[in-house]
This record gives C-alpha cells, sequence and structure tokens, in this order.
C-alpha cells in the first residue's frame, strides 16, 4: 500500500520550505521531498563552507525539528498515476499518496548554445555557484559572469565568496533598460535593500551592459571568451565562463499531471488562482513554476498554498504579498528581455544537443521538436531535452512540447510495476 | 563540518574535504568527466542535476550525476574521460 500524506509536497526551495511549515502548523502530516540531498532548493542550496543564516536557517530548521513533517532527501518523482506519485530514491522506489499535493518544483536556468559552449569551464551563472556552494574550487580561478538578469550580481557574489576572481561582468540588456530597472525598483524596497548589498559585495568588479559573450575557445578546456558590446569586440582570458540567460519554470510534473500551463514568452508555467490551486482538485503550485517571481514571491506563494492544502484559508495579508511581489516579476521580464542578437549566437556547426552532439544545422527542414528528435537524436539523451528543448524554444526554433514518463531516466526495477499507458 | 574524507577516482586514492559533491571532487583532483558521443571532454554545466554533463559511474552504478552526490569516505568514483 502506498503511504499516503495529508499534504505531499515537491521541491524543498522557499516555496516548498514555506508550504511545508504552513501545512505543518495547520496540523496536516505533511511529506517534502527533493531530488537533492539537502533542502533549500537553489537560492538555500546548501554552502558547504558558510552557515545559512536569517529566514533560510529558520524555514531549514523548522522543518528538520517539526514531527510533522517527513523530510524525503534525493527523491525524484519519476510518473503519476492514479492520484499518486512514483518518487525514486537511491535505494528503492515506491507509491506516495497524498490528500493534497503542492508543485513546488521551481525553474532551471535558461542556458543558451554559442561557439564553443560545450568546452569544459563554461557553466551556467546559477550553475556555477550551485557548484561552488558544493565546494567546485574556485580560488584564484579568472571568471567571467555573463547573460541575463540578476541572478548574475547573485552568481558573482557567491563565486567571489568562494575565492574566485570575477573578471567582470557582462549583461546583454541594455543601458535603458538597466537604467529603468533600477529606477522602477523603488517600489520593492528589500530589493533596493538586496541589490545595495550584493553592489557593497562586489566592490570594484566591472559591470557591463549590452554585452554578450559570442565565443568560448580552448583545447580540452576554457582559455579565453570573445564578448561584444558597444565598443567592439574584445578578448578575454578566463578559465570559467557562468554564462545564463535567466530561469525557465520547471512544469514537466504539472504537465504530467495534466495541470493547465500558460505561454511564459517561449516557455509555460502553471496556472493557478489566487489561492495557488492549480486547474485540478487538491493539486497545488506555488513559487518560480508559476512564472519566474524570485524568492520572496516563492515564499508568499509557498505559504498560501501550504494554508490551502491544509485546509485553511491564506490571510489576506498573503495575498496582498504575493500580489506586491508578483508585480516585481512584471518589471523584471520587461526590462531582461532577450536581445535579438544573442538568438542569432549559435552557428549552424554549433552543437545545440550536448547528450547527442547534434548540430543547429542538422535539425534544418524539420518541423517540430519531434520530427527533428527522429531523424537527428536531439533532444533524446539523459537530460530529455532539459538543456535544448528550452534552447531551442528561446531561438523560436520549436516550441516546448508535451513532456511523458518517466520525468526522469530511471532504475528498471523503479519502472517494473509501472504501467505507462 | 570540518574533516575529510578518502575516495578513489578511476584508481588513485584522493583526500577531499568532507560535504562537498563528487563533481567537486573531481575538478579538485583534476579528473575529467564524462566524454560526448563524438569524444569530446565534457564537465558539468548547470550544477543542479538538469544538464547530465558531469555523470560518472559511482561505486559501481553508471550514469550518477556528480552534482547531486555528496562524498562519502570510501566511495569509488570512474570517469569515462
Amino acid at each position: 500500500m502506498a503511504e499516503r500524506y495529508d499534504v505531499l509536497i515537491v521541491g524543498a526551495g522557499p516555496a516548498g520550505l514555506a508550504a511545508a511549515r504552513a501545512a505543518a502548523a495547520a496540523g496536516a502530516r505533511v511529506g517534502l521531498l527533493d531530488a537533492q540531498a539537502h533542502a533549500g532548493g537553489q537560492v538555500w542550496r546548501r554552502d558547504v563552507d558558510y552557515r545559512a543564516t536569517g529566514l533560510a536557517r529558520r524555514r531549514l530548521a523548522f522543518v528538520q525539528a517539526h514531527p510533522g513533517v517527513d523530510w524525503l532527501a534525493s527523491s525524484t518523482v519519476m510518473a503519476a498515476a492514479g492520484g499518486k506519485l512514483l518518487v525514486e530514491d537511491p535505494h528503492a522506489a515506491r507509491w506516495l499518496d497524498y490528500g493534497a499535493l503542492v508543485l513546488a518544483t521551481g525553474a532551471h536556468e535558461l542556458l543558451l548554445p554559442f561557439p564553443g559552449w560545450t568546452l569544459p569551464g563554461v557553466t551556467g551563472a546559477g550553475g556555477l555557484q550551485a557548484l561552488a556552494k558544493q565546494g567546485w574550487p574556485l580560488a584564484g580561478r579568472r571568471v567571467v559572469v555573463a547573460g541575463s538578469g540578476p541572478l548574475l550580481l547573485a552568481a558573482a557574489a557567491s563565486i567571489r565568496r568562494h575565492g574566485g576572481h570575477v573578471v567582470g561582468i557582462h549583461e546583454q540588456a541594455g543601458y535603458d533598460d538597466l537604467r529603468d530597472f533600477v529606477r522602477g525598483l523603488w517600489r520593492w524596497p528589500g530589493k533596493v535593500l538586496q541589490a545595495a548589498a550584493l553592489r557593497a559585495r562586489l566592490a570594484g568588479v566591472p559591470y557591463h551592459g549590452s554585452s554578450v559573450v559570442v565565443a568560448a575557445h580552448g583545447d580540452d578546456r576554457l582559455r579565453e571568451i570573445e564578448v561584444e558590446g558597444p565598443r567592439g569586440r574584445r578578448r578575454l582570458f578566463c578559465d570559467q565562463l557562468a554564462v545564463g540567460y535567466g530561469l525557465v519554470p520547471e512544469v514537466r510534473l504539472a504537465s504530467l499531471l495534466g495541470c493547465r500551463l500558460d505561454a511564459a514568452g517561449a516557455h509555460h508555467q502553471v496556472w493557478v488562482d489566487d489561492a495557488q490551486r492549480t486547474s485540478l482538485a487538491n493539486v497545488y503550485a506555488a513559487g518560480e513554476t508559476c512564472g519566474i517571481g524570485g524568492r520572496d514571491c516563492a515564499v508568499a506563494e509557498g505559504a498560501i498554498a501550504g494554508h490551502a492544502a491544509a485546509g485553511r484559508p491564506p490571510s489576506a495579508a498573503l495575498r496582498r504579498r504575493r500580489h506586491h511581489t508578483r508585480a516585481f516579476a512584471a518589471h523584471l521580464a520587461r526590462h531582461f528581455a532577450l536581445d535579438e542578437r544573442v538568438r542569432r549566437l549559435p552557428q549552424p556547426d554549433t552543437l545545440v544537443c550536448r547528450c547527442e552532439d547534434v548540430s543547429m544545422k542538422a535539425l534544418d527542414g524539420h518541423s517540430d521538436a519531434r520530427a527533428a528528435k527522429l531523424a537527428t537524436r536531439s533532444g533524446m539523451g539523459s537530460c530529455q531535452g532539459r538543456i535544448c528543448g528550452s534552447a531551442l524554444a528561446a531561438l523560436g526554433r520549436f516550441p516546448s512540447g508535451g513532456h511523458r514518463p518517466p520525468l526522469f531516466p530511471a532504475r528498471l526495477d523503479t519502472l517494473g510495476d509501472t504501467d505507462f499507458t | 563540518m570540518s574533516g575529510q574524507v578518502q575516495l578513489i577516482i578511476d584508481g588513485e586514492t584522493f583526500r577531499v574535504k568532507a560535504g562537498i559533491s563528487v563533481a567537486a571532487a573531481l575538478a579538485a583532483a583534476g579528473r575529467p568527466f564524462r566524454r560526448s558521443p563524438n569524444g569530446q571532454a565534457r564537465a558539468p554545466l548547470c550544477g543542479m542535476g538538469v544538464c547530465f554533463e558531469c555523470r560518472v559511474r559511482i561505486d559501481g552504478v553508471a550514469q550518477q550525476r556528480a552534482c547531486m552526490v555528496p562524498v562519502r569516505e570510501g566511495m569509488t568514483v570512474d570517469s569515462d574521460g
């Protein structure tokens, strides 16, 4: 028989942790699972060198101490059927049953192809931040941070804190957009404080707008990059390039369940009402999976979802906070829109599917992602099209498609008794 | 969070900081990750278990994402590089 939780929460970042706290405080028996070994998600990812502080520390401590919360580490949802989830951990697989489900699956970074992006030493921006927090050696390494969005500042600050020498930050958005973004920030005083703190931690690091990394060069690893800015092209020596173009909502589980999705630019986000209910009964969603809104938004939405999933009406104050933080998301999206230059970066021989080594030109003549996949193996590798699928959607090549189980590569014994028809 | 663990990477013994990821241990040891179908050297890209570029064999089990697994005392890691 499947184990049953009153409230089962998928994803233990700020949204999932807030949901767990709210639901447990309301007396629900809560299951909180995450694919990572430690709770915290990406924003509050455990750091091997620095202890968690502030809200992150309090939320992580609450989940660990509360008898009503089962923390299920290193657990991945592979499939869903009959109102239950098939969950695999390093030892076994099992079905979990629930009264209410909260999807707090977060987002992944938008990683876009350009010549040389497959070289060892090229990572995402949030990607290198995550690696650094897990002990990736950065001491004395020259690091260029590039791409788009406020995450670049947070990533650069983490990289510096872990001993990396941040050579510069290259933001693709133009100076007009950056100026308007900063001018509009007064409506979110918390963000102004965050931005000021990051600036202080990044003192002396040059920040370039309208600046795009067009190529990476090296033999067996990254040696130098080419950057194109308002004053032309130049070459920079570096050991690491941390380049990411913002975040993409992670909607695969919601899609598999049949939740209504809305378009979010070239990607999708989960539709929710003002109590974080999805289009499916007893299924809630909160945080980045509902659209990129940042940590404060995730915390507010997670709390609303946790209350609602436990049968308690969310307070008016929480709803106001959600509304306010969602408005910041719109402000962000408006000023960090992807520049056309970035879409033109991949050349015909640039690999787009890194799992199967499929080039851009190999996709020519195929009408959609499925046709291309059948003919070229593009998107057929272990990442299941997570990287190339999001990239091709952002490049305007193929729309991002439907999702089939298993959601991640699974062990055979996990799938043994599963009927996917 | 102090202390070290010992692990065997591609047959060689290394001591690394306890609690770090296998990906970080490989980087600290200067060891490669996977090779692509065309034979190109690859290394971690996303850092969060999505891209699968960091996969290695851990304790005999293939296709493990090095960024998702913390090091353990006595662990054996094999890259295909």
